[in-house]
């Protein structure tokens, strides 16, 4: 036995997890203390996740033992976990949306009898809930409940059924800036209860912010755990990504560029026939980045649409260089020299069943540079083409056939990115161009968006990471609820965390 | 310099050289072991109903390959498989399940007769041209109305290409039986004009040119799909209609390309049976070509060469199991059942990748 008195709760010893032609965690050293929050720090790829699916039973290991309380345990499935008194809250949450908070909590775990009594019910949910310093009304349906809230309804959940052991994957990536503090607070009150929380995440300031100690994984081995008092950021980068990496800063520049883009009073339904963007007005000039800052879901998704052609807007208009764009078709806004980096790559951005070369050339394809005689692709000048932009853009790929879903996170946002230079350019729409990108693959695409604004091209920036927007935007426009709100030349976090939430300028 | 290859650079050759003769085997194992399970369940089944395995297998190969004859009757039951089989997988590259097949197939074949018995004699070349021409219009057009409701309306494909096939078949069963019918008691139109009809190549079988208007669609099929920025734009919305489209591939057009296309093969299919074989349209001329076509997109995966392949294969089982009806007691149904049993260990192995898929995420 050893002599520190804080025993680990959890303790993941040589921890090995090959997938085919990965080895995503090689002989992992993992241990967490009861009583603390410990960060598991990485890039993507580096294998926390499957460290964690490892703990919560998704995946087995090829080898390595896990010690719970000093006891070697076997891990099969999650139920297992969950009998173990280990939970987890995954990014995509699990809940119903028809059903209130206090009957998604209990699901699975009723209380016994045929009745299902929902006062008790409530009344638990209530309890568990004050106990954690969690905000929240046990009655609401989630579907009226925003994301950040929804969170708290999965931590929930996990406190019912008891668990000892939290992880929380990337808790962060759906909150505001007071959203964050929300959590924070709960999460420090259960710490204080004895609950041991294991905190995923890439952002440092929130690593820095919340946790005891923090472990850091990268390309799939342990680097070290250390104590955050007696660290600070430049380390824990470097532990990282192995160098020293300086986030991207850019000097601020006058919009005296031409006027590009000029949006009047658009309006625009979304998919369920709501209005989700109120006459949003805008400029745009050359040369410029404008971002787009604000929680997701108040309509930025629709207003990318609408400047891309995938969505007719109900009113206004979209000047483009004196043309209106206005309900035209995707492949006329590309004529138009709109490129766009979709917010959903899966979805939008590649198809993952075409070839690396395929998906290089999509969008142009119907290019007199690319199509010949009888619209016949030019694949032998295609095939110099895509080789060349492979090796410009630095896409990690064994050739140009590979199948584009076998390549990772980071290397397929590198070929929609290369894409956007196939042909001349006057507007790049990036919807959230570095989501679930690792630190060098993001810099990586934030470096080629301003080079693009540097050559003239004006780039309008989505981004639900408030860090990114402020770092590089030459100004920013908060959308909340369907409004687009200006704000002053140099604003705050906290002045934008506000403008987030839906509150007026003059209460800030 | 000439240098001896060192024993390590023969064994490499050597093992290179069997790759080589391996690698389409194994790229294409589940088709293969598909087949062979298929095999084995029809056995199960001969034995549980009493039939002899040996001898019906026997003759089931003998009858499919067991003379220049035999391979004339499959070759010929080939030809109308490719078309079908290309006709489903065109529209299944586009995402879509053109159930209907056998409607397309029918009416293509009736335009086709119709153009062969009711116009004057003309020069072979231009009578067949109009007849195949006719038969791809008028197939394409049964797709037309299903294929403008799912782009327009998202109108599901199965239901409304199933539906129009029905239509179809009664259709042409009722110009058969009324208007077009020939006088005489069998259901069957005049018979069309020598001028139109595709030469015999392998007598006394009813094998015809048509088998090379057969691999020459499937020839183009290949490059359409492959070769031309239409076809890439086809198989994009089929793997991914939202990223087709913000890639500027208009789906609808691409959805009623696809479609139109999938409908004149069909169509062309039922020409062929008719120009080459009966020489006249004759009620219940296709056995389910249409339908059987599904079986043949699916084992060829989609690909013409694939689809070449499976349309031999399939077209051999029924001429086997034909000889196999007449020989033994055996059913001819007991083909319906190999071929059912292709599909489902074909389809098994997907719909397994599909769900695995599907737990990872969760």
């Amino acid at each position: 036995m050893t002599e520190d008195k804080r025993a680990p709760t959890v303790e993941m010893v040589e921890i090995t997890k090959r997938f085919p032609g990965v080895l995503a965690n090689d002989r992992v050293n993992f241990s967490v203390t009861q009583g603390e929050i410990h960060g598991l720090l990485g890039e993507n790829g580096a294998g926390k996740s499957v460290l964690m699916s490892i703990l919560y039973g998704l995946y087995r290991p090829d080898s390595g033992q896990i010690y719970l309380h000093g006891a070697p345990v076997q891990i099969n499935n999650p139920a297992k976990a969950i009998g173990l008194k280990i939970g987890m809250v995954h990014q995509h949450f699990m809940l119903i949306p028809n059903m209130t908070v206090a009957e998604n909590v209990v699901l699975g775990f009723e209380p016994p009898g045929l009745v299902l009594r929902s006062r008790d019910i409530s009344s638990r949910v209530a309890q568990f809930a004050a106990a954690a310093k969690i905000k929240i009304d046990p009655n609401a349906m989630i579907e009226a409940l925003p994301l950040g809230t929804r969170q708290r309804v999965e931590i929930l959940k996990i406190l019912y059924r008891q668990a000892d052991v939290l992880i929380l994957d990337e808790p962060t990536s759906v909150l505001t800036p007071q959203g964050i503090d929300d959590l924070f607070t709960s999460l420090r009150a259960l710490r204080d209860q004895g609950k041991t929380i294991i905190f995923i995440a890439h952002k440092l300031k929130e690593i820095l912010s919340i946790c005891d100690r923090a472990t850091v994984l990268r390309r799939g081995k342990t680097i070290g755990t250390v104590e955050i008092s007696r660290t600070d950021e430049n380390e824990l980068t470097e532990m990282m990504i192995g160098s020293k990496m300086v986030p991207t800063r850019r000097a601020k520049k006058a919009s005296n560029g031409k006027l590009i883009l000029q949006g009047e009073e658009i309006t625009a339904i979304n998919d369920r026939g709501v209005v989700a963007l109120t006459g949003a007005s805008f400029q745009l000039h050359a040369g410029e980045i404008l971002g787009i800052a604000g929680i997701e879901g108040n309509g930025q998704t629709e207003l990318v649409e609408v400047l891309t052609g995938l969505r007719r807007p109900t009113s206004g208009k979209i000047m483009l260089n004196g043309v209106d764009l206005a309900g035209i078709s995707p492949k006329a806004a590309l004529d138009h020299g709109v490129r766009h980096i979709p917010e959903d790559r899966h979805q939008r951005g590649i198809v993952l069943d075409f070839s690396v070369m395929e998906n290089l050339i999509l969008g142009d394809h119907e290019q007199p540079l690319f199509k010949g005689f009888l619209s016949q692709l030019k694949y032998r000048f295609i095939r110099r083409f895509v080789d060349q932009r492979i090796d410009e853009f630095q896409i990690q790929t064994p050739n140009r056939e590979t199948v584009t879903r076998s390549l990772s996170g980071g290397n397929q946002q590198r070929v929609v990115v290369a894409r956007i230079f196939n042909r001349e350019l006057t507007l790049v729409i990036a919807a959230q161009p570095t989501r679930g990108l690792d630190v060098k693959a993001a810099e990586y695409v934030r470096r080629k968006l301003i080079e693009l604004s540097d050559q003239g091209v004006a780039v309008l920036l989505v981004s639900a990471d408030l860090d990114e927007v402020m770092a590089l935007s030459d100004r920013i426009i908060v959308i909340f609820n369907g409004k687009l709100t200006a704000t002053s030349d140099r604003p705050t976090r906290r002045e934008l965390g506000l403008l987030m939430l839906g509150e007026t300028k003059d209460r800030s | 310099m000439i240098t001896t290859p060192t024993s390590a650079e023969k064994k490499v050759v050597g093992r290179s050289i069997v790759w080589l003769m391996l690698s389409p085997v194994i790229k294409i194992w589940p088709e293969l072991a598909a087949i062979v399970a298929a095999f084995l369940v029809g056995a199960i089944i001969l034995v549980v109903t009493g039939h002899q395995i040996g001898e019906t297998f026997a003759y089931l190969f003998r009858g499919a390959f067991g003379s220049r004859l035999a391979i004339g009757f499959t070759l010929t039951r080939t030809v109308p498989l490719i078309f079908t089989g290309l006709a489903f997988s065109i529209a299944f590259k586009c995402g879509l399940f053109n159930i209907g097949a056998e409607g397309q197939l029918q009416v293509g074949a009736f335009a086709a007769a119709w153009v062969g018995f009711a116009l004057p004699p003309l020069p072979p070349l231009i009578h067949i041209s109009l007849a195949l021409l006719a038969a791809a219009i008028a197939g394409g057009l049964w797709v037309l109305v299903p294929a403008l409701l799912k782009a327009k309306r998202g109108v599901h494909e199965v239901v409304t290409t199933m539906m129009l096939a029905h239509v179809g078949i009664l259709l042409t069963r009722y110009l058969v039986f009324g208007p077009f019918k020939a006088p005489g008691w069998i259901p069957h139109t005049p018979r069309i004009a020598a001028s139109a009809e595709l030469a015999r190549i392998m007598p006394p079988t009813q094998l015809s040119t048509g088998i090379f208007i057969a691999l020459a669609c499937a020839l183009i099929l290949y490059w359409f799909l492959w070769k031309t920025s239409i076809g890439y734009g086809i198989r994009a919305a089929g793997l991914n209609p939202h990223a087709a489209e913000t890639g500027g591939v208009s789906v609808t057009r691409s959805i009623v390309v696809a479609l139109v296309i999938s409908g004149a093969l069909a169509g062309l299919g039922g020409a062929g049976e008719i120009l080459g074989v009966f020489r006249r349209f004759v009620e219940g001329f296709s056995p389910g070509w249409g339908w059987d076509g599904i079986a043949v997109g699916l084992l060829g995966r989609l690909h013409p060469v694939g689809v070449i392949l499976s349309a031999f294969l399939f077209g051999a089982l029924r001429t086997g199991g034909m000889a196999v009806a007449r020989a033994t007691p055996v059913p001819l149904d007991i083909v319906v059942v190999l071929q059912a049993m292709v599909i489902l260990f074909i389809a098994a192995p997907k719909l397994m990748k599909i769900l695995k898929r599907r737990g990872e995420k969760e």
